[in-house]
């Protein structure tokens, strides 16, 4: 579903990804990992078009989608949640969901009419599934950081999005939250079938919930694989996992 | 809500009766105030909702007064007419300065604007064969009704409440939700797939188009037009109106611009230390009263509410 070819990023001579391979099958999990710094986020805001590639191509359900604008890439199927918590923190947590819907539904230059009435069971649906239904009314800088990058994702899933980009979904979560994570991002993808590429430290995590994992050093790929071929792959264990295998 | 709806009510029938005892003068300086706050509120959709910084919106009430002004003085179209096209061409042109300077953001994206709008005003106040330079047009022959300060309270008290309803319709829209997404967080306004920059082009044209109408009313209710109008003091008048009132509410600029012309015609008359008072007053808001005259109000009566529940 989405193929990633020898991907650059020349920030003004350093290269923050540097020849990247991604292949992303439909209804797969995904992981890339690494150390701080090899380049995963500047990966991830190449795919969605935050940041414009130097060279190398970006390809989604076959079509080339290298350098286009983010929303032009979020329409095509492809949302995403942020590594650094990212609501919009003045809105209630239903209204968080309820924009990324009238975008969805091209209804963000509907002037006259009352936003309060518009899609109200799809967002509450929503809610619902990512267990947030009874928070609705709370404005989300008030929200636990946990909730928050749970709403995070709850905005990402509203554009009905065939790929999810997650950015360190358990950044800074409490080993409680972020068992909770696990299990949505579980359940997102067995019961919607929904294809999820994300980027994680906790490795626990990482081995427990990936069918592949995709492992970058210095912003280059070193190897994409099963689980069990990334554990014992040496140049990995060299680079990155220590002595953990 | 019923409540509320009750007190427009109020206020806008009390308007209405005004003129029936009131002496001329405040009749029409309650003209003046009305479309005044129409401009603040039209600034606010801007600077307030949407987060641009639009530094020089008097150019916008300018090219409103101008573009009325002109269509009547130099054509022979009916002066109705000429009460559409002066708002179109301040449209016009906010669809154009917001093109070149949507290139840039925030602060920069204020001072391009500052230049172009100082850049347009240059050009009317030194272009005497057609906009009567530092002048300006006196004396703007309007259509009878008019000729009576009633006649264009009226009017104004009419434009402005329904420019005003239109102004909080948008607000509180899927496009007034998704400017505020815009103002609030860009970077996840735009991984929702909000194409940003139309957005806020959408927005300033809305902002130029009410402030145009706002400067439209004034060549009905004053009857002259002149440069001063679109200087960028006038700007910094209106952008003070917004923050003392309280920029991010909708109410806000209204309330400051009541505050400002009222005090700017009383202060004016006594002392020439007008805008030092302004001055002082707006070092007050900015330290005390960050979100405004209204924010206090709204924040005494929602401390009412709660404690009249708990």
């Amino acid at each position: 579903m989405l193929v990633v070819k020898n991907l650059c990023k020349d920030f003004k001579g350093f290269m923050a990804v540097n020849g990247a391979n991604l292949d992303v099958k439909k209804g797969e999990i995904v992981a890339v990992i690494g150390p701080n710094g090899a380049g995963k986020t500047t990966l991830f805001n190449l795919i969605t078009g935050h940041l414009k590639p130097t060279s190398g191509v970006v390809q989604f359900k076959g079509e080339d989608i290298t350098g286009l604008a983010p929303y032009k890439i979020c329409k095509r199927g492809i949302s995403r949640s942020f590594q650094i918590v990212n609501v919009f923190s003045k809105l209630t947590v239903f209204e968080n969901v309820q924009l990324a819907l009238f975008s969805k539904y091209n209804k963000t230059f509907k002037m006259l009419s009352k936003s309060s009435k518009f899609f109200i069971e799809e967002t509450e649906d929503i809610l619902n599934k990512l267990g947030l239904l009874d928070k609705k009314n709370i404005n989300s800088e008030l929200l636990s950081h946990g909730d928050q990058k749970v709403l995070e994702i709850a905005i990402a899933l509203a554009s009905s999005p065939d790929l999810l980009i997650l950015d360190e979904p358990t950044a800074g979560m409490a080993p409680k939250e972020t068992e909770r994570c696990i299990e949505l991002i579980k359940k997102l993808s067995r019961e919607y079938g929904l294809t999820i590429l994300f980027c994680e430290h906790d490795m626990k995590l990482v081995f427990d919930i990936a069918d592949r994992i995709m492992v970058m050093v210095r912003g280059s790929t070193i190897i994409q694989g099963k689980p069990e071929e990334v554990r014992c792959n040496e140049i990995v264990q060299k680079a990155y996992l220590g002595d953990v295998c | 809500m019923v409540k509320r709806t009750v007190l427009f009510i109020l206020i806008f029938s009390f308007l209405a009766v005004l003129p029936l005892f009131m002496p001329r003068f405040y009749v029409y300086l309650i003209s003046i105030i009305l479309l005044t706050g129409l401009l603040a509120t039209s600034l606010n959709l801007a600077i307030g909702y949407c987060g641009i910084y639009q530094f020089h919106h008097a150019i916008f009430y300018g090219l409103g007064a101008y573009g009325s002004t002109l269509m009547i003085t130099k054509t022979n179209v009916s002066p109705f007419i000429a009460f559409i096209v002066g708002p179109i061409v301040a449209l016009l042109f906010s669809l154009l300065i917001g093109l070149i300077c949507l290139r840039l953001t925030k602060l920069y994206f204020g001072m391009l604007q500052i230049s172009l709008g100082s850049l347009i005003w240059a050009i009317v106040y030194r272009w005497y064969s057609f906009t009567g330079g530092d002048d300006g047009i006196h004396g703007i022959p309007v259509p009878e009704v008019f000729a009576n300060i009633k006649g264009s309270y009226y009017f104004t008290l009419i434009i402005v409440s329904i420019s005003i309803f239109i102004l909080y319709r948008i607000v509180n829209s899927p496009f007034g939700k998704t400017i505020q997404g815009i103002r609030d967080n860009p970077i996840r306004t735009v991984s929702i797939g909000v194409n940003i920059d139309v957005h806020k082009l959408v927005v300033l044209m809305i902002a130029g188009f009410f402030g145009g109408v706002s400067g439209m009313l004034f060549v009905v209710v004053d009857n002259a037009v002149f440069p001063d109008m679109m200087f960028w003091t006038h700007s910094l008048e209106i952008l003070i109106m917004t923050l003392l009132g309280g920029m991010y509410t909708f109410w806000g600029p209204f309330i400051g611009a009541v505050i400002i012309v009222s005090l700017r015609t009383y202060l004016g008359s006594v002392t020439q230390y007008w805008p030092m008072i302004l001055g002082i007053i707006l070092i007050f808001v900015i330290i005390f009263l960050p979100q405004g005259i209204y924010g206090l109000i709204e924040d005494f009566i929602k401390g009412n509410a709660h404690n009249a529940r708990s």
